[in-house]
């Protein structure tokens, strides 16, 4: 399999006002075309930066970000994000319809043919019917699947989603990840998931990178050998799926992999400083 | 509730007023506080008893009512003009409030009647001192307003557009206006209401015609119940101007869910 995504020795330093906090170490991984990968780590380990380095959003402090090859300097035209919080980061002066068309502004100049794909997008994700309401019409899952289908209408080689399913119960979770999966296999989309989610991450990966704490490093890279076809209540009742989420488990946990160094003392003042920041931002943004 | 029932619902207060007003007016006698049908019977006089090819106006209703709607709405339109860009340009701007905001605070403080002198030396009596008097009053609630508004973008609204990509035109016009469009809609009505008492003032002090001047000359002629006329006018424009932003508001912003009603 070709080489989607490389990551080489990424990492991320803010300046703050007490000095400097490294979010993210030292991280390296590959994702190939067609897989589905997902980051889990502890609260404020920086898998955020992590992303939003990957997606050059931000700029990194060191270390290479690789799109099939291409260095990525800029959000690279053929890649979508998904964010967590789908009720700030839809437009709510556009119909469920607008909001997937509209950016596809920028690749697409045919009015006619962003409906079309718009239309087609939402047919994806099962929201056919939804096109004319207004965002706030709609439930908190439907609202994160239409912002899966404005990220799919502009056909992404890869796909980053920031803890996409966190805010939705855990009823429409599952339900969302079921979509993900479908629409991905269907389309053989590449995905890079960031979740903290132990199980999800193994229910929906063909690899899991576990996170360390910050300064956030890559400390295993666990392949997933579960059928392709997965089911929340057999999937998940397996002994393949336990072994695999009791491994994620006891790796986050500062458990030793056997194979690698251990990962850098990290700076604790900074690590609380961090979770603070973040666990005020999840209070901020989960009562919407 | 019928519509008529809604329409009585609303105004039967407002009738009732009047019709108090009517009885005690007429039984005071007073030539001040003429009675309301008397006021009436003089806003036909005045306005309404013009020929046919006029559309039963009075040359007084084109020379001067329609001369200070048109100073009313051309200043508003400036300042919004002016207000809606400028307001963008430093909304957006981390730092560009921090240095004017001094100056803002001054200026605002200015009552724009206090300019009108200023105005007079400046440019020429009539429209354009008054449209100075007007644009330079009800610019400020429609300029911090944008500036409010397009600070509020939210973050998550940011980083979306940039990972999509969106070209600055796009972010500005497609984003960033129609978040900040409910603020700018208040600075707007507020700024509407301002227009008009501006333009009574500016009219009151220097103008060759306009519904101020005719109510100067009304009451310098004692003629109380043509500058009672002239009040109860200027309500009535203001109640209609206030009703038809309200629309527009409510056009552009059916978006917003407490406004929202249905297709």
């Amino acid at each position: 399999m070709p080489t989607m995504l490389e990551v080489s020795g990424l990492g991320h330093t803010y300046k703050t006002k007490d000095g400097v906090h490294n979010a993210i170490g030292d991280v390296s991984f590959t994702v190939n075309a067609g897989e589905l990968v997902c980051v889990v780590g502890p609260s404020g380990c920086g898998k955020s930066t992590l992303l939003r380095t990957i997606s050059g959003l931000i700029t990194p402090t060191v270390g290479e970000v690789l799109l099939h090859g291409d260095p990525v300097r800029g959000v690279p035209a053929d890649l979508a994000v998904v964010f967590q919080d789908y009720s700030r980061s839809l437009f709510p002066w556009l119909s469920v319809q607008r909001n997937v068309e509209f950016p596809l502004r920028t690749r697409v100049s045919a009015r006619a043919e962003r409906r079309e794909r718009a239309r087609e997008a939402l047919e994806w994700v099962g929201l056919s019917a939804a096109g004319g309401k207004y965002p706030w019409q709609l439930s908190g899952g439907m609202q994160q699947r239409v912002a899966i289908a404005r990220a799919l209408a502009s056909r992404p080689s890869l796909l980053l989603m920031d803890e996409p399913f966190a805010s939705v119960d855990a009823q429409t979770r599952f339900e969302l990840e079921d979509l993900l999966l479908r629409v991905r296999a269907e389309h053989d989309s590449t995905v890079l998931l960031v979740t903290h989610d132990i199980d999800e991450s193994v229910y929906l990966g063909d690899r899991v990178l576990v996170l360390s704490k910050s300064p956030g490093s890559i400390t295993t890279d666990l392949d997933v050998n579960l059928p392709d076809e997965r089911d929340q209540i057999t999937t998940r009742a397996s002994s393949e799926f336990v072994e695999l989420r009791s491994e994620v488990a006891r790796l986050l946990h500062g458990g030793e992999p056997a194979t690698r160094p251990s990962p850098s003392v990290p700076d604790t003042a900074a690590n609380d400083r961090f979770l603070a920041a973040e666990r005020a931002e999840t209070h901020s943004t989960s009562d919407t | 509730m019928s519509w008529f029932g809604k329409f009585a619902y609303r105004w039967v207060v407002f009738v009732g007023i009047v019709v108090v007003w009517q009885l005690a007016t007429a039984a005071a006698d007073d030539p001040f506080f003429p009675p309301p049908s008397t006021i009436a019977n003089t806003i036909y006089h005045l306005w309404l008893s013009g020929p046919g090819s006029q559309l039963f106006l009075t040359d007084t209703v084109y020379d001067d009512v329609f001369a200070s709607i048109g100073r009313i709405l051309l200043g508003w339109a400036i300042a919004a003009v002016i207000g809606v860009a400028i307001g963008v340009l430093l909304g957006r701007s981390r730092t560009a409030m921090d240095y004017v905001n001094p100056l803002f605070a001054f200026a605002r403080s200015v009552p724009s009647p206090a300019l009108v002198p200023v105005f007079l030396v400046l440019l020429d009596i009539g429209t354009p001192a008054q449209l100075a008097t007007i644009v330079f009053g009800v610019v400020w609630p429609i300029l911090m307003n944008t500036v409010d508004g397009v600070r509020s973008v939210d973050p998550i609204k940011e980083e979306t557009a940039r990972a999509f990509r969106l070209s600055r035109g796009q972010w500005l016009l497609g984003v960033v206006l129609p978040a900040a469009a409910p603020k700018i809609f208040a600075g707007l009505r507020v700024s509407l209401s301002l227009s008009l008492v501006l333009m009574v003032i500016s009219e009151l002090v220097a103008s060759r015609n306009g519904i101020g001047l005719q109510m100067l000359i009304a009451q310098r002629a004692f003629d109380y119940p043509a500058m009672w006329a002239g009040i109860v006018l200027l309500g009535v424009l203001g109640y209609l101007f206030n009703t038809v932003l309200l629309m527009v508001e409510n056009r552009a912003l059916s978006w917003q869910p407490e406004r929202h009603t249905g297709h």
